[in-house]
């Protein structure tokens, strides 16, 4: 808890542009993100706030907007139930509901996975990518984070081609997740898959990459970024 | 001093009352039309639809209350659009203390509805709550509709076309982004109002 505080402090006083606060067991153990994090978090934070794991009905996404969250991410739980996406952008409206996608490149294509967060009950859901980004935003998603598992958490950078196929279909603001390693694989995703946002989490809480710096870098190779 | 933060429904208040206690400012939030009369400034926020959020203040009486305050008030997002004459969003009728219509954002490629994001700021006149910000500085948006720049238009962002970003017609002004989640620069915004003389 103190740790993540501290983070929160550290990446608003860095110049971060968004936090996302991941409870990334919180769906495959069947529980909801903790709300007293949630109000916490937010009330040190002076800029947008996203709230992601277990949130299974609008009830809980009410929970999570009230503590001081701006946006709801849900990724699980859309799968199992794609009308929450509907219900969550009817009563919060589209700007509140972002959908995480769990996305692995296989031998049929891209396919959707879920509970990700756990390596025992993680599974292929069957799912295209494609579509499944389709009807998220035909459902009124109000924006996407599309994680690349094979590229999760080794830096060796962002799934560039995967992220272009998706940014093709994607008419809301799509965010890179997955790979970030270097200051180049952030210039390199923005440039090449045309993305609106780059998330990163490794990188930054070991403080391999410092933000003013990445900013610097990407203002450099003409990426427009508030600094 | 505490500030009267007008519940207008909708989630979202605390975000702007940690904003406030970060700038060492109390606040209430209520529907209460004594405490809002005798508040020394006084918030207008807003999530979600114009016509909800217009029912919810007639319900409680407030329309009339709000436009015949005196003291310095400060509509957000929703809350600025509020003060208008009317919005296409329902369609409602707003609380017409400034001239001007809502209007729905038109999406285009690559500038998705609703529109979200970090914009910067055009200053197009001189105003003690823009005091320190400058042209050019990022603040965060997050609204599908939004009102044309006009006579009382202080600054601009632009998203496919100009659109108001900080109104202000006497004690009544409005920003159609988010202070308390426009890092430095919202702060300063929101500090501005809070040391405001009229």
């Amino acid at each position: 808890m103190g740790d993540i505080l501290e983070l929160a402090e550290r990446y608003r006083d860095e110049g971060a542009d968004e936090v996302v606060f991941y409870d990334i067991t919180a769906s495959p153990e069947g529980r909801r993100v903790d709300r007293e994090w949630v109000s916490r978090v937010a009330g040190i934070l002076d800029i947008p706030f996203c709230v992601a794991g277990g949130i299974r009905s609008v009830e809980d996404a009410e929970a999570v907007l009230n503590a001081g969250a701006e946006k709801v991410s849900i990724n699980s739980p859309a799968i199992a139930n794609p009308k929450l996406i509907e219900e969550l952008a009817a009563r919060f409206g589209s700007q509140c509901v972002v959908i995480g996608i769990d996305s692995e490149t296989t031998a049929d294509g891209y396919r959707v996975y879920q509970f990700t967060g756990d390596p025992d009950r993680a599974s292929n859901t069957g799912r295209d990518t494609l579509s499944w980004v389709r009807e998220v935003q035909d459902r009124g998603a109000g924006e996407i984070v599309l994680n690349c598992m094979s590229s999760d958490g080794v830096r060796r950078g962002y799934d560039v081609r995967q992220l272009k196929a998706v940014r093709d279909i994607c008419d809301v603001p799509l965010v890179a997740s997955g790979g970030a390693g270097t200051p180049a694989h952030f210039v390199d995703v923005f440039e090449q898959s045309g993305v609106d946002a780059a998330l990163a989490a490794s990188v930054f809480h070991t403080g391999s990459l410092l933000i003013p710096d990445l900013k610097a870098r990407l203002a450099d190779c003409g990426i427009e970024v508030r600094l | 001093m505490s500030v009267a933060i007008i519940d207008s429904g909708g989630a979202n208040i605390l975000s702007l009352q940690a904003a406030l206690g970060r700038l060492g400012t109390d606040s209430f939030v209520t529907t209460d039309a004594d405490r809002i009369r005798r508040a020394p400034r006084v918030l207008l926020p807003g999530v979600g639809a114009a016509h909800d959020a217009m029912a919810r203040l007639r319900a409680a009486g407030l329309a009339e209350v709000i436009s015949a305050l005196t003291q310095p008030l400060l509509g957000i997002c929703l809350g600025m659009q509020l003060l208008f004459d009317r919005s296409e969003e329902g369609p409602a009728n707003g609380l017409a203390v400034i001239p001007g219509d809502v209007g729905k954002l038109r999406s285009a490629p690559g500038m998705p509805v609703p529109h979200m994001g970090w914009n910067q700021l055009n200053i197009t006149r001189a105003d003690p709550l823009l005091d320190g910000v400058n042209a050019l500085d990022y603040v965060y948006f997050v609204h599908s509709y939004a009102v044309s720049p006009g006579e009382h238009t202080v600054a601009t962002a632009d998203y496919g076309a100009p659109l108001t970003a900080v109104t202000r017609r006497d004690n009544f002004c409005g920003t159609q982004f988010h202070p308390e989640r426009s890092g430095a620069v919202g702060a300063r915004i929101l500090a501005n109002f809070l040391k405001a003389s009229s």
